[in-house]
């Protein structure tokens, strides 16, 4: 078995261990903030919610549409989790309210094992469907009791706490389902395929 | 990429002052994969009792170069910046890998015209494809307009003059936050008249880069797309927290 060589040691480099942080809940490489960076990689997009509608399409047995209106009238819930960008900063007992992907997809007769995340601004990425439910994911349209601003991701973003963070897509407007698995943008720039925080895999290969 | 992106030791070289707040690092690394400009790294300090930290920094050297640079400017309250502007020295060592990102990237057979909007510390990467540009000859139609505090915040003043005065880039700054005596910049944020001046506009730039604090990218994008820039040609890299403090 091959062994990393030891990294070297910075000298003078003594780190900033903030007693108040639990360290079992900072994933490798990860440092914790209380600010709220912004990581998108074009401009960000104002859809009117009169015009916003949310899909269930791809390989199903009936494509799902709804409204701003109808969206706020499914059952919502209201989580409170920690987020992880891939940029390295954690984010405590952040709160959202939104609707369980599980509802959304609730009677959905499907053969899929994926969904890529469809938004405005052509930005995707893409999911497994176990990934997606099982009451881990959401599509939340409100932060800190506030509706959601749109440079994070307002009016609705998905939420899939568990991965890093660019997988939980701003402005998102629906899931396609699919029988087979398709890199989403980060993915095809060398970003990892599922991106879970805690095997700190960021980058292809990771 | 391919495989697993590995982590290197680099040994510094080299530090530059820049700014009060900013340094570069010039880094002898072993097999540096040839970077595109745009691109970041990610760079990892482990101290004596072997807790790491993990930040990512632009690349601010050209392909081109020998070494591998990185401009760090100091975060306030930060953990890793403090450490490498104000106490690395020449022959210490860390690890970086990459090179990361495929998105906000341009090289020159990409072509022009090309439109670089920098905030602060944001022109670093925009630098990164300058330095590509001269070390290519220049013959595209490149230019930037950086947006700094004061003249003494601006990143590589004397460099930026030499683009300019050897024909590479056009460069404009403006300063938001008071002019030194004879100043004939800008002299306010960034808005729909500055970028207008700057040009080139929305019919012929083919490439617009915004890079810089989250407030100021969002400002002005806002200010490309009333002018008609259409939104699929602007790339964008923003960091810090939104309401960040406009350079």
């Amino acid at each position: 078995m091959h062994h990393p060589p030891m990294p070297p040691i910075s000298r003078g480099f003594r780190g900033r261990r903030s007693s108040d942080v639990d360290p079992a809940r900072v994933p490798p490489g990860q440092y914790v903030t209380r600010d709220f960076p912004v990581l998108s990689a074009g401009p960000t997009p104002h859809t009117p919610l009169e015009a916003w509608t949310f899909a269930i399409d791809g390989a199903v047995d009936e494509l799902r549409t709804w409204t701003w209106d109808e969206f706020l009238a499914l059952p919502a819930e209201t989580i409170t989790v920690d987020i992880h960008c891939v940029t390295k900063w954690s984010k405590f007992d952040t709160h959202w309210t939104g609707v369980s992907v599980d509802t959304l997809l609730d009677g959905l007769d499907t053969e899929a094992g994926y969904a890529t995340a469809w938004c405005d601004g052509d930005y995707t990425t893409n999911l497994t469907l176990d990934d997606l439910t099982g009451g881990r994911a959401w599509v939340a349209y409100r932060f800190e009791d506030e509706p959601l601003d749109p440079e994070h991701g307002g009016p609705a973003r998905l939420l899939v706490p568990h991965l890093y963070f660019w997988k939980s897509a701003k402005w998102v407007r629906g899931l396609t389902l699919t029988l087979e698995d398709t890199p989403g943008f980060w993915e095809g720039y060398g970003y990892h395929n599922r991106g879970d925080p805690w095997l700190e895999q960021r980058y292809w290969g990771d | 990429m391919s495989g697993r992106l590995l982590w290197r030791t680099v040994t510094v070289r080299e530090v530059v002052p820049e700014t009060a707040r900013a340094r570069t690092l010039v880094l002898d690394v072993d097999d540096w994969p040839r970077h595109v400009p745009g691109q970041h790294v990610d760079l990892r300090l482990t101290a004596e009792d072997g807790y790491q930290a993990q930040r990512s920094y632009s690349i601010a050297s050209a392909p081109e170069d020998e070494a591998l640079e990185l401009t760090i400017d100091l975060v306030d309250d930060g953990e890793v910046s403090p450490y490498l502007v104000e106490e690395v020295r020449p022959g210490d060592q860390f690890e970086v890998r990459g090179p990361i990102g495929g998105h906000f990237t341009w090289d020159a057979t990409r072509g022009g015209p090309l439109l670089l909007v920098g905030g602060g510390s944001g022109v670093v990467p925009l630098m990164s494809m300058l330095r590509h540009l001269r070390a290519r000859g220049g013959g595209i139609d490149a230019r930037l307009l950086l947006s700094a505090r004061t003249a003494g915040d601006v990143l590589y003043a004397d460099e930026l003059d030499r683009l300019s005065g050897d024909g590479i880039a056009q460069v404009h700054l403006t300063l938001t936050r008071g002019t030194p005596a004879g100043w004939t910049g800008f002299a306010r944020r960034v808005d729909d008249d500055m970028l207008r001046a700057v040009g080139p506009g929305p019919d012929a730039a083919r490439h617009v880069f915004v890079c810089g604090p989250t407030g100021f990218v969002e400002h002005a994008i806002e200010a490309l797309l009333r002018l008609g820039h259409p939104p699929q040609r602007i790339r964008a890299e923003r960091f810090g927290p939104t309401g960040g403090a406009t350079p």
